[in-house]
């Protein structure tokens, strides 16, 4: 690594990018510098507006609608993509520099099989022929540890899973043999079990091809794996940049170890649940089905009055079903909900105003859960109104209060559409409008995984002081751990619609562990910069992530 | 065959200059971003749209050289001319004023304002004005017959026309101005109406079925659909005619009659966008939340999706808008729509539709019928400059 330093292969210099809003330019990068060698890999992290994408972006020489390159210098291999011309920029872009987007799923063109895609570029550059670069693709495909790489390319993007789609359009970014690839968070959409495939195979083709890689994400964990060379941005603007292992071990700026602490926040365990206490919430053999397609299989599982049960698995396991049988939308073919000890209605038409009331939901995405044309009264104000008869001053009183109490001044936000506000501030509004009803338990469905670690740490502490003050149980659906970890009381571990394990949380972090259990919990990056290559040596390649997955079920089927 | 070879020849040296023109930039402006990436077709169509421009400048001076024959040729291209320029200019003054003047919000709005939507805002105040105030502004009654039939346009003694009478009189001497002013009260005050109606329908169908769903939503949709087979005008033509039989002697009932028929047919297009722009809201998860709050279905459709559906719909009452007049004027056109001695612009076509034939030795006859046509295009036009920087505004919100 050292012995490259020499070779400079990108020169960022005072970047300056403005963005365009409400017909002013507003600075968004504010002078970057940032220098990468050959076969070296640097990561990009900062929370949502830092302008870490924009910046992958312009290594590129390219900004977005709305943006501009107000100054500085991108220099590639001694060509500044700033001032190039746009058939110079043509002739780099995709052979000699790559770009890896977020959503795999949406960059494809579903009119197209992947091998098509695959093979535009090298053909339009001239670097290889049609077959040839099929060939490759193929290859490249064996090597990202893509199943049947000899057909997968000849489907259509919607014919294979997230997971896949994420290493097949990293292998498209290989097929000209790039010196440079950005990739802008490419797993950030995905489950666990499937991240930490696409991680281990990126690092994997990038470490064979000696390509040049600027790594762009939020997760700290997952960068530490990936990147030699960390740089944190804030707002534009470079907090600082070390190499990976002296970043993590001896933070300098106070931004950074602010970072760095928000995954020690934990609660202190609560005392065991009494075994004659009735739970506020029972799932009594529930199965529900979509149509004909079963998708919860009889499950049951109690969740009692203070305590937060967090409900984990893939996407698919049925976590979100469950929430959906608990509030009436999706009503059970078999087995029931108990409230309190009493049989809910399973349709939420049949259930009066006070059940309804009793049961609340926050959701994962705050931007679609408010109503854009409501103002932040009108949005408190309705349930306060519709549940408790209250209007006029006291409606106001109570929304004030509520306010209040999730830390946002009422003089201020009151008045506000939910547009005004940031990702962190809508979610509490969900809080609040939830708390308006003033319900026994509330459903959390993903509530942080849609903010930045600082402003989830924020969410956290929140709801766990809400409990504390007002007895509520919480039922926590989530795919991430770390937030498990710091919030729950009580775990259940879901896969496909079934309950593969329960328990306090204290066991379930302790082995032994149910097989699907602990590949959940090996699969969850560690900020250790070692952590994947240990996990891979400890079980190969061949027993982590989605293809564990696979064997396990093979196994049981056997 | 020698038009072909003309017109390739023609293509080639458009390119050559265009390549030329790309070239001399690169060396003038020392090789600029700009003219360094322009493509060849650009560099094209800047020569082109050159020589066109060039055209039109010559083809203006000949509308307004001293032979009347050549005069007269060119002389609806020099009006054109002339009223681009015109309202060009007026929009731009309205746009100015509009920045200095009133409060903070409407200067804002003006300051994003392209100069085609400013047009548009201004000509629709200038209609909504005279249609309002049509009562104080004609100079005479609709239905006033005077002394003199068949005054030449202009105002020109020298060719028949009169200095009373601005814009003419028609066959039977009535004021083609005052006729004209009427017109905008009858044809766009009906046409507004209309449009509010099929709104109402359209629109709270539309909303109960992508709130309901299931077998009401298949009910009204098929409906709708069964409506839409039907050829909207030859429908409507055959609805009217249905209502004439009824209305009997009492012709006034028949402007009812034709209110209710074309909202009621225009409506079938509002409920397919409506239903449209409620499913995408249904499926939110603040619907979700409020469902779940148990709210009623009069507060999900009222407080939830319909603040949320205003921008499409408000851009579609705009179009429907002009849909609607045009169908108002086509039917008074044929004959079965705005009652005569009503003025109405599509009637006012029709009756002077002959004097057309005039175009070509004296233009200013035949600019007769085309006022009223004009009169049409110019609000069409209008609404949809209007509706097309809402949709832009609307959409580059949302991104």
């Amino acid at each position: 690594m050292v012995a490259q330093m020499a070779d400079t292969l990108l020169k960022i210099r005072e970047l300056k990018i403005d963005g365009r809003s409400d017909e002013t330019w507003t600075p968004i990068v504010k002078g970057i510098d940032l220098d990468l060698c050959k076969g070296e890999v640097l990561g990009l992290i900062g929370e949502s507006g830092a302008g870490k994408s924009t910046v992958g972006l312009a290594a590129m020489g390219f900004a977005r609608d709305g943006c501009r390159i107000s100054g500085g210098s991108v220099e590639f291999d001694g060509v500044d993509l700033v001032k190039a011309s746009a058939s110079i920029k043509r002739s780099f872009l995709g052979r000699r520099i790559a770009y890896v987007a977020q959503s795999a799923a949406a960059s494809f063109n579903p009119a197209h099989r992947l091998i098509n895609q695959h093979t535009e570029a090298p053909v339009h550059h001239g670097v290889m022929s049609r077959s040839e670069s099929e060939a490759d693709g193929i290859e490249l495909y064996r090597k990202l540890r893509l199943p049947h790489p000899e057909e997968i390319g000849f489907r259509y993007p919607h014919q294979v899973s997230g997971g896949q789609l994420q290493r097949a359009m990293t292998a498209m970014a290989m097929s000209c043999r790039p010196d440079l690839i950005i990739f802008d968070e490419p797993t950030t959409a995905l489950d666990v079990t499937t991240q930490i495939e696409v991680l281990a195979s990126i690092r994997k083709i990038v470490e064979e091809f000696n390509t040049a890689a600027i790594y762009i994400t939020h997760d700290l964990a997952v960068v530490a794996q990936m990147a030699d060379r960390i740089k944190v941005l804030l707002r534009g603007e470079e907090v600082e940049e070390a190499d990976t292992r002296e970043m993590l071990s001896n933070p300098k700026e106070d931004y950074t170890k602010s970072l760095w602490a928000v995954r020690s926040f934990e609660r202190a365990p609560k005392p065991a649940i009494q075994t004659s206490a009735v739970p506020i919430v029972a799932i009594k053999n529930v199965t529900a089905a979509y149509g004909k397609e079963a998708v919860l299989h009889d499950i049951s599982f109690d969740m009692h009055a203070g305590r937060t049960v967090a409900v984990v698995g893939e996407s698919g396991s049925g976590k979100s079903t469950v929430a959906r049988c608990i509030t009436g939308l999706l009503p059970p073919i078999q087995g029931q909900v108990e409230f309190d000890g009493v049989a809910l209605p399973r349709d939420y038409r049949k259930r009066d105003k006070s059940q309804l009331r009793q049961i609340q939901m926050i959701y994962q995405m705050a931007d679609t859960a408010l109503n854009p044309r409501k103002t932040i009264g009108e949005l408190i104000g309705r349930p306060v109104q519709f549940y408790l008869g209250l209007s006029g001053g006291d409606r106001r009183r109570r929304v004030e209060k509520l306010l209040e109490e999730i830390e946002l001044d009422p003089a201020q936000y009151y008045n506000r559409l939910p547009s005004e506000l940031s990702g962190g501030q809508k979610q509490r509004i969900g809080i609040a409008r939830a708390l308006a009803a003033e319900p026994k338990f509330i459903i959390c469905d993903e509530v942080t995984s849609a903010l930045d670690q600082l402003v989830a740490e924020g969410i956290l502490k929140l709801l766990a002081r809400l409990q504390d003050e007002l007895n509520l149980t919480y039922m926590f659906i989530t795919h991430d751990l770390a937030t498990v970890r710091s919030i729950a009381d009580d775990v259940v571990v879901m896969k496909e619609g079934r309950v593969v394990e329960k328990g306090y949380k204290e066991e379930m972090f302790r082995p032994p562990h149910h097989p699907y259990t602990d590949l959940l919990l090996s699969s969850v990056p560690e900020m250790d910069p070692d952590w994947l290559t240990n996990l891979l040596s400890d079980r190969g390649v061949d027993n982590i992530g989605g293809a564990a997955v696979d064997k396990m079920e093979n196994e049981s089927s056997d | 065959m020698k038009i072909l070879m003309v017109l390739i020849l023609a293509f080639g040296c458009i390119l050559a200059g265009g390549w030329i023109f790309r070239f001399l930039g690169r060396k003038v402006s020392g090789n600029k971003p700009y003219f360094r990436d322009m493509g060849l077709g650009v560099a094209f169509g800047y020569v082109f749209a050159a020589l066109a421009l060039a055209w039109l400048l010559w083809a203006y001076a000949q509308s307004h050289s001293n032979d009347p024959i050549t005069a007269n040729k060119f002389f609806f291209l020099g009006k054109a001319v002339e009223g681009f320029l015109l309202f060009s200019f007026a929009a731009w003054v309205f746009r100015f004023f509009g920045r200095k003047i009133g409060t903070s919000t409407s200067k804002r709005i003006f300051r994003s304002m392209p100069l085609t939507a400013s047009f548009g805002v201004l000509t629709i105040l200038v209609y909504a004005v005279v249609s309002i105030f049509a009562g104080w502004l004609a100079p005479y009654g609709q239905e006033e017959i005077l002394s003199s039939a068949n005054i030449v346009p202009g105002g020109n003694p020298n060719i028949g026309g009169s200095p009373e009478f601005p814009l003419g009189t028609d066959q039977i001497g009535r004021d083609i101005l005052s006729r004209l002013i009427y017109g905008a009260q009858n044809t766009v005050g009906i046409a507004f109406a209309t449009t509010c109606l099929a709104f109402f329908l359209g629109g709270t169908l539309g909303f109960l079925a992508a709130t309901l769903q299931g077998w009401v939503d298949q009910f009204l949709s098929r409906g709708v659909d069964v409506l839409m087979a039907i050829p909207s005008l030859i429908f409507a033509l055959l609805l009217m005619t249905i209502a004439s039989a009824w209305a009997g002697s009492e012709q006034s009932l028949l402007t009812y009659y034709m209110i209710v028929i074309i909202a009621v047919i225009d409506s079938t297009r509002v409920f397919r966008l409506s239903r449209a722009v409620g499913l995408n809201i249904v499926v939110m998860d603040y619907i979700e939340a409020a469902k779940l709050r148990g709210e009623g279905l009069a507060y999900l459709i009222f407080r939830e999706i319909l603040p949320n559906a205003y921008a499409p719909l408000l851009a579609e009452f705009g179009l429907r808008f002009c849909f609607v007049f045009l169908t108002i004027a086509s039917l008074s056109f044929l004959g079965v729509g705005i009652q005569p001695p009503m003025a109405d612009w599509g009637t006012m076509v029709r009756d002077l539709a002959q004097f057309i034939n005039f175009a070509a030795f004296a233009p200013q006859v035949a600019s007769a019928p085309l006022l009223a046509a004009g009169a049409i295009a110019l609000l069409t036009v209008a609404v949809n400059f209007v509706v097309d920087w809402m949709l832009q505004k609307t959409s580059g919100l949302k991104e």
